[in-house]
């Protein structure tokens, strides 16, 4: 099949997606419990997110303190609990990987 | 005040352009190595599917000579989580516009989301003109990653594995600032904790499904501890 019909039927799969509960819900009234389940979507989803690129680099489990991501992510982990600073978490954790990738080669 | 509310959430995506930024350069370098896509292709992929991980899986599989239906499958698959956005959006959209709908649905990706449903959850004024913000945070960031991606398929020349495995780690750092300091209850905790673990245990899942299972495991788990706690009723 042609790419910019893969692509458009992709695109729109992806909007219907996007759309899906902010058009359904505009008719319908949310339960109280619903509401409250759907304060957990941005830690479960966005850290499911983090630990894959994290631990499973190639789609292999990496615990090891070679795996070097892991340990600046957990350098960034513990910048972003105690500043608050997005800015500062991503640099330092940035830096961090620099610095032990050209350590260790 | 719409303009104050819009400026603000400009702002508040600015740090996250940081991380988003080198993501979109590395699609664009990845998207012209497949060398199935044309430039105008790669480009159009950015707005017309516009989620960094999906495009990077559709690159790969393009590449791979998938078919389409293999294509749209996982692309469908792995952008499925934005329901979950959506219907966490949804309660805060539903005094809007049809057209407001259509426009912040269509900028409801992971990095305006986590930002924009920040506003949403952090005051519990009445103030009717959040979802001003949150076109700032989804715009800016829009623009930016139509910037970066076309600088990746443009201008962007070879990068090495190692270069693009440095590269791709501001991704997860993006995400870790945006969640360690919104981790104020037991129910977070225990949500981000469960997510994360679970991915380890279904990653292997087909099309990509493995992402969605952990969320659900995450969100659940959350849910429930969360409940145990004593209600506090005023």
């Amino acid at each position: 099949m042609n790419v910019w019909i893969t692509l458009l039927i992709a695109g729109g799969l992806t909007f219907l997606t996007r759309v899906s509960f902010i058009a359904l819900l505009g008719r319908l009234n949310t339960p109280l419990w619903f509401t409250r389940l759907l304060r957990f979507v941005p830690p479960a989803v966005l850290s499911a997110i983090i630990f894959r690129d994290v631990l499973l680099p190639d789609d292999a489990l990496a615990l090891s303190p070679g795996n070097l991501k892991l340990i600046a992510a957990i350098v960034a982990v513990i910048v972003a609990w105690r500043t608050k600073n997005t800015l500062l978490t991503i640099a330092v954790g940035m830096l961090v990987l620099l610095v032990l990738t050209l350590a260790t080669n | 005040m719409r303009l104050r509310e819009f400026i603000n959430g400009v702002r508040a995506e600015l740090p996250i352009l940081a991380g988003a930024f080198p993501f979109g350069v590395i699609y664009g370098v990845l998207s012209m190595q497949s060398g199935q896509l044309t430039q105008g292709q790669a480009q159009a992929m950015s707005s017309i599917i516009f989620a960094g991980s999906a495009q990077f899986i559709a690159a790969q599989l393009f590449k791979d000579g998938a078919t389409a239906l293999v294509i749209i499958l996982t692309v469908f698959v792995v952008n499925l989580r934005h329901a979950l956005y959506s219907a966490s959006c949804a309660p805060h959209f539903k005094h809007l516009s049809t057209r407001w709908k259509l426009l912040l649905a269509y900028l409801l990706t992971d990095e305006a989301y986590a930002v924009g449903i920040i506003r949403y959850h952090d005051d519990g004024l009445d103030n009717v003109h959040r979802h001003w913000y949150f076109l700032g945070a989804g715009l800016v960031l829009w623009v930016f990653w139509q910037i970066s991606t076309a600088f990746g398929i443009f201008v962007g020349t070879q990068i090495n594995a190692s270069v693009r495995s440095f590269l791709e780690f501001a991704l997860p750092l993006t995400f870790i600032a945006l969640v360690v300091p919104n981790l104020k209850d037991r129910g977070g905790v225990v949500a981000a904790l469960v997510g994360g673990i679970s991915i380890v245990l279904v990653n292997d899942l087909p099309y990509r499904s493995g992402l969605l299972v952990a969320a659900a495991l995450g969100i659940t788990f959350g849910f429930i501890v969360d409940s145990l706690k004593p209600q506090v009723r005023p």
